[in-house]
């Protein structure tokens, strides 16, 4: 019954919601990044950072740092938080926050399969894969041929085969496959997600209603844009968007036919949340449009937190994390590459 | 006199000839249970948010206990009607003991133990939601400490409403005089 969560919800995430909502107290800050930005190199970055919480996972790291070594550290700290949490939780938490994994597991398969097709060595494959992502025999993706192989041979057994009855094809995987595939194992699991949270109901629900619309949407128009011009059809097209969201379904029907940027811009300035975001790119310009999401999506998750008693602080946690792996990310390249006039093009501040 | 107003073979014949003392003892059992229930939902609320926040933030600790302190104040409303009602009662000869007078006595047992009973649980329940929100602000920012704590305070006082008109009410105890 929604409203009345609070008298049972910390019988078994009382704790949990409490951890998490201090992890939350440990994010980078706008004067974090202040201080960031104005580092010569990375063992400034380095230093900065000893004092946050990321001390102790870079501390023991030898100089001359990579900018790879203080990304995967960063994410060391991401996986090792979210592993505190869910050897803890029980039902349904517990399910909860294995949905949020499934996300990267299908990331790095689509990784494993396109290094494979360009002749990459599996090893090297493995260690660029998200740790959060990982699952045993995600080494045997190298062998497959085609999809249906891929399906029996690995992903039978992983959680992801429910995802896969619509991809089931014997046609070989060459790059325009792969996304294919990427898309719509990523929009079967999207819609599994948001079935789950309803199900759930409750403040979770309606949260997380809101933060997996806005991520079908924001998936629906890059999908439109990155298959502008290609030989994606426009039926092949509609297939990927999700069947929940703001823009579902009417705003699916125009995007599929858009053929160009003004064009998308033209179908979402009909929608007063993604307006404001396309106000603030000027005519022409799609670099800022990722910038634009992520920035909408950050506000977003920061308000998941004014409610307590729900499970959607744990995805917005886990999410405000990778955001700011990102933005460390940025900082450090821009920094290593001595081009610090460009590092506000991409990162985003969150409190 | 029971009976005379009263159709034999009706419920409300039932339940005048349940004994006074019946009721008494239920009153004075859901008095310190549910105030008891009331208590420890409100604790284990703010305990587990409370030890979870302590992690991260561990000032917060000592301060925090004031929430738990509240809420066991609620357990302890209930122990002390319980007590003040079991001192009211007194026995009756058996032919007095369906007397108007008699029922009265043990009805007014009755009302005060549920009133009190009821009133505590919602007040431990209160103050132990109200009590993990503060925990998880004040490890965020410690100024909201002193602000939360004044809408505890309000919440402890609808247990003390609850107490003191149950005791108004157990003033009606009055059996009938031998």
């Amino acid at each position: 019954m929604y409203g009345f969560e609070a008298l049972t919800f910390n019988i078994h995430s009382g704790y949990l919601e409490a951890i998490v909502r201090g992890h939350r107290a440990g994010l980078l800050t706008t004067a974090d990044y202040n201080n960031l930005c104005q580092c010569e190199n990375l063992d400034d970055i380095k230093m900065h950072l000893s004092a946050t919480k990321y001390g102790s996972y870079l501390q023991n790291e030898p100089s001359p740092l990579h900018t790879t070594t203080i990304v995967e550290k960063c994410t060391l700290k991401l996986v090792d938080d979210y592993k505190h949490m869910i050897c803890q939780a029980t039902e349904p938490m517990s399910t909860f926050l294995e949905y949020i994994r499934y996300g990267h597991m299908i990331d790095n398969v689509v990784l494993i399969v396109t290094g494979t097709l360009h002749e990459r060595d599996v090893q090297e494959l493995i260690e660029k894969c998200h740790p959060l992502g990982m699952f045993d025999s995600i080494a045997t993706l190298a062998v497959a041929q085609n999809m249906r192989e891929l399906y029996r041979l690995v992903l039978v057994d992983t959680p992801l085969a429910p995802y896969f009855s619509e991809c089931l094809t014997s046609e070989d995987l060459d790059d325009m496959n792969i996304e294919i595939m990427r898309n719509t194992l990523y929009k079967a699991y999207l819609e599994d997600f948001y079935k789950f949270c309803q199900k759930l109901g409750g403040a979770t629900a309606e949260i997380m209603s809101d933060l997996l619309a806005f991520e079908a949407d924001r998936r629906a128009v890059n999908i439109t844009i990155n298959s502008i011009g290609t030989e994606l059809t426009r039926e092949d097209r509609k297939k990927l968007y999700s069947n929940f969201g703001l823009l579902y379904p009417y705003g699916h029907e125009e995007l599929a036919i858009c053929e160009d940027i003004d064009q998308v811009r033209g179908v979402m300035e009909k929608y007063p949340p993604y307006q404001a975001i396309f106000s603030k790119m000027s005519y022409g310009e799609s670099q800022m449009l990722d910038k634009a999401f992520y920035e909408e999506e950050v506000r977003r998750l920061c308000l998941a937190f004014e409610q307590q008693f729900h499970y959607a602080v744990f995805f917005a946690y886990m999410r405000l994390r990778e955001q700011e792996i990102r933005n460390l990310m940025w900082i450090s390249e821009c920094v290593a590459q001595n081009q610090k006039s460009r590092i506000h093009d991409s990162v985003v501040y969150m409190f | 006199m029971s009976g005379s107003m009263i159709d034999a073979s009706s419920w409300g014949a039932a339940l005048v000839r349940i004994s006074p003392y019946t009721f008494s003892a239920i009153g004075i059992a859901i008095s310190i249970g549910v105030s008891v229930l009331g208590a420890a939902w409100g604790i284990y609320i703010t305990g587990s948010s409370l030890i979870g926040a302590a992690i991260e933030a561990p000032r917060i600790t000592s301060k925090n206990l004031i929430s738990v302190i509240f809420c066991e104040a609620v357990a302890i409303y209930g122990v002390i009607v319980a007590i003040i009602l079991q001192t009211k009662l007194e026995s009756v000869p058996t032919s007095k003991m369906y007397d108007a007078e008699s029922l009265r006595a043990g009805y007014a047992i009755f009302a005060s133990g549920i009133i009190v009973g009821f009133a505590n649980l919602v007040c431990g329940l209160c103050v132990g939601i109200i009590g993990s929100s503060c925990a998880l602000s004040d490890a965020q920012n410690s100024t909201l400490f002193v602000k939360i704590l004044v809408i505890e305070i309000f919440g402890s006082a609808l247990g003390l409403f609850g107490v003191i008109v149950g005791i108004i009410m157990s003033a009606q105890a009055t059996w009938p005089t031998k």
